[in-house]
């Protein structure tokens, strides 16, 4: 009698757990490779135990690919996806098309009210939340303060051009291999027009007037690719038009260059003692700004969790979400890998943990470099778009790196300045044309 | 004196194709070198070439990370699963083409040929909308059928080639004989084509293992094969050259080692009727 009932027990947990496996949902997640989003799947497990109901199938990708195959995919309705990771250029022009679900149901404790304030609403369509920011950057100085020491220069906390250009002049020193300055040459709307665009901003330059038109025959861009160009041919590094993020990352962390103006991701990248060999050298400042010029440069990029409309899964999909973008998966990291290694740029606790701040020479930088970003007001003339180092229309992708094909020429030395803005302005204008912006 | 000028001559003959060779193969053994470096040692300048501290790390984090295995079948099966596919349809094709030929025979292979110059984006959202349809998203037999057609005007290309090499006397002979066509084409033709029939089945499996638009494009998570897991290592923003170069390295070791073992009959193939 007792084996028949030690059977029935042992057969109820096999019909148990089989019926668990059956009625688990599996959820695909649709995700970019970097240290970051790596570190989330690792934790995963945690999920799990949370949400044994729930299996996470994971599709990790380079970050050009993932977006073309979630916009394709997003765009023809396929399903594939029910959790995709994107930017925050995407996500306003995604959330007005209708194709990703709003996220105003969070779970109770969620506390969306914590979330930095530029960050989030970069990731709203008329006050709906439709991305929950996973990580989120701005973009700053980073400099070698054992150059500036040796050079006898000081950069202040808020720099302006001829400041910066002063100090990769006297930082440069050829002979030894070290260079002022690295700034992105490689063309592409997220390579170097990300940076020429926020220094376009900086020096009150803007892509488009009122009406559409485009400005790249203003004095204000003049002024912006020459001082780009002036500094990057003579204190920047040879080759440097095919330098996008990763190239200046390596020559920072070989310490080969005197400043890098650059996301604020990378200050944790150049202070990890594993792989800088600069790592307590470096200091921060702000992005520069044109000299009595208030405002920065405006760069805002994060990378973020949204849940595609129409997709079947929806609870579950928002449920991993919540469980991604919490305060509980900051200290979850901060306990695994220590508070260096938690997700920055998306919430105001963060930055108000002394831990962190103990931990994160660059918090403060990073936090202020984020906050002085206004994706309304990108410039301080008035714009028709919303964006930040990009426009935030469906055209900019193609429109950004034919332009930054023409100044990536420039800086190569073939083509000058002027024809590289005369190229800009005639390109920019029949693809306004074409998209029926402008007559 | 005429033989010592052919062996100098083969001498530098040798050693400018060795150079060539070399030169074609150093991408690869830089990868498979970078993928024993450190992050930071991937990236040294001035490179280090064979002076550094080799490690299998990059190997355990990608192996912990992915699923190397199904990604692998995945790719056996897209590609020979393809290959035997367009086989089937192009051996009849091309034994058409090359013995019965028509008016438009020519034309029907320059037109076949010409798809090939359709850049594939271009079609992508209206494939993608019939593979939806059709439940062949991120599947195994969508990337089979796909991968079919797009190689099937080379591999029709290739076996007519071969084919037109076989004297037709053979198969009039096997006709007088009283052969079927399909005892024709299988008894006679293709035991003759064996040479031209391998290196086009060895060529079209190296084409579908490498083809890395449609791979990526009409794949998830189940169907995603070796392509997908090279491009889950790359990475604009952040350094994970010596991890891309390990994973890189293990998609192309069994192609790579395939064709070192088949390259006789590749090279044999591929210069098939070249020189008369």
């Amino acid at each position: 009698m007792k084996l028949t009932n030690a059977q029935a027990l042992l057969g109820a947990c096999a019909v148990a757990a089989l019926s668990t496996a059956a009625t688990a949902e599996t959820i695909t997640i649709a995700t970019v490779n970097n240290g970051d989003m790596i570190r989330m799947q690792g934790l995963a497990d945690d999920f799990k135990a949370k949400n044994p109901d729930i299996d996470l199938e994971w599709v990790t990708l380079e970050e050009n690919i993932l977006r073309q195959r979630v916009t394709t995919d997003i765009a023809t309705k396929g399903g594939q996806y029910d959790v995709m990771t994107i930017g925050n250029y995407e996500v306003p022009i995604w959330g007005k098309q209708g194709w990703l679900m709003p996220l105003d149901d969070m779970p109770e404790g969620y506390d969306v009210g914590d979330l930095l304030p530029a960050i989030a609403g970069g990731l709203s369509v008329d006050g709906k939340l439709y991305a929950a920011p996973f990580y989120g950057e701005s973009a700053m100085v980073m400099y070698r303060t054992d150059l500036a020491e040796k050079a006898g220069v000081t950069i202040p906390d808020k720099p302006n051009w001829d400041q910066i250009k002063e100090a990769a002049a006297a930082m440069t020193d050829k002979d030894n291999g070290i260079y002022g300055i690295c700034l992105r040459g490689k063309a592409g709307w997220g390579e170097n027009m990300a940076f020429i665009t926020s220094m376009a901003n900086s020096e009150g330059a803007r892509w488009f007037d009122m009406d559409w038109n485009p400005q790249f025959d203003s004095p204000e861009w003049k002024a912006t690719l020459d001082g780009y160009l002036d500094m990057m041919t003579n204190y920047g590094p040879p080759g440097s038009s095919s330098n996008g993020f990763n190239e200046n990352l390596a020559l920072f962390q070989q310490g080969k260059c005197g400043m890098w103006i650059d996301a604020t991701v990378a200050a944790s990248f150049v202070t990890d003692p594993e792989d800088s060999t600069v790592a307590d050298k470096v200091g921060y400042a702000q992005f520069p700004n044109k000299a009595g010029m208030e405002g920065t440069g405006h760069w805002l990029w994060s990378w973020n969790l949204a849940v595609p409309a129409g997709s079947t899964k929806e609870d579950a999909a928002k449920k991993f979400i919540a469980w991604a973008t919490s305060k509980d998966y900051t200290n979850l990291v901060a306990a695994q890998d220590g508070w260096r290694a938690a997700p920055p740029g998306t919430r105001t606790s963060l930055y108000e943990n002394a831990d962190y701040q103990a931990a994160a020479p660059f918090a403060a930088m990073t936090l202020a470099a984020i906050n002085g970003v206004d994706t309304a007001h990108p410039t301080v003339q008035e714009v028709p778009y919303t964006g930040s180092q990009f426009v935030a229309i469906p055209e900019f992708q193609g429109i950004g790196t034919a332009v930054g094909q023409q100044f990536s020429a420039a800086l190569a030395g073939q083509a000058t300045a002027d024809q590289a803005l005369q190229s800009a302005q005639a390109l920019t204008t029949r693809e306004m044309k074409k998209a029926g912006y402008i007559k | 004196m005429a033989r010592k000028v052919t062996s100098r001559r083969m001498a530098i003959v040798t050693v400018v194709a060795w150079a060539v060779g070399f030169a074609i193969f150093f991408p690869i053994l830089w990868t498979i070198i970078t993928s024993f470096k450190t992050e930071a040692e991937a990236i040294a300048s001035p490179p280090k070439f064979l002076n550094f501290h080799w490690t299998l790390e990059n190997y355990i984090t990608v192996n912990e990370r992915s699923n190397y295995f199904r990604h692998f079948m995945n790719s056996v099966v897209i590609s020979v699963g393809s290959t035997l596919l367009a086989l089937l349809i192009a051996v009849p094709a091309a034994w058409s083409m090359a013995f019965v030929p028509s008016k438009r025979t020519k034309d029907i292979l320059m037109w076949m040929l010409s798809t090939k110059m359709l850049p594939p984006v271009g079609v992508l959202i209206p494939i993608y909308l019939m593979f939806r349809n059709l439940g062949l998203l991120d599947t195994r037999t969508g990337l089979v059928i796909v991968l079919t057609l797009i190689n099937l005007p080379i591999v029709i290309w290739m076996l007519y080639t071969y084919f037109k090499e076989i004297p037709v006397d053979i198969l009039e002979a096997a006709r007088m004989d009283g052969a079927s066509l399909k005892s024709e084409i299988i008894y006679v033709l293709t035991p003759m084509a064996v040479p031209g029939i391998a290196s086009t089945l060895l060529l079209n499996v190296i084409l579908a293992w490498n083809e890395a638009f449609w791979t990526l494009n009409l794949t998830a998570a189940k169907a995603a094969p070796l392509t997908a897991f090279i491009a889950s290592y790359s990475s604009p923003e952040g350094l994970f050259y010596a991890k891309l170069s390990a994973a890189s390295t293990m998609a192309i070791a069994p192609i790579l080692i395939m064709g070192w073992f088949s390259q006789k009959q590749l090279v044999r193939g591929l210069t098939f009727g070249a020189v008369k």
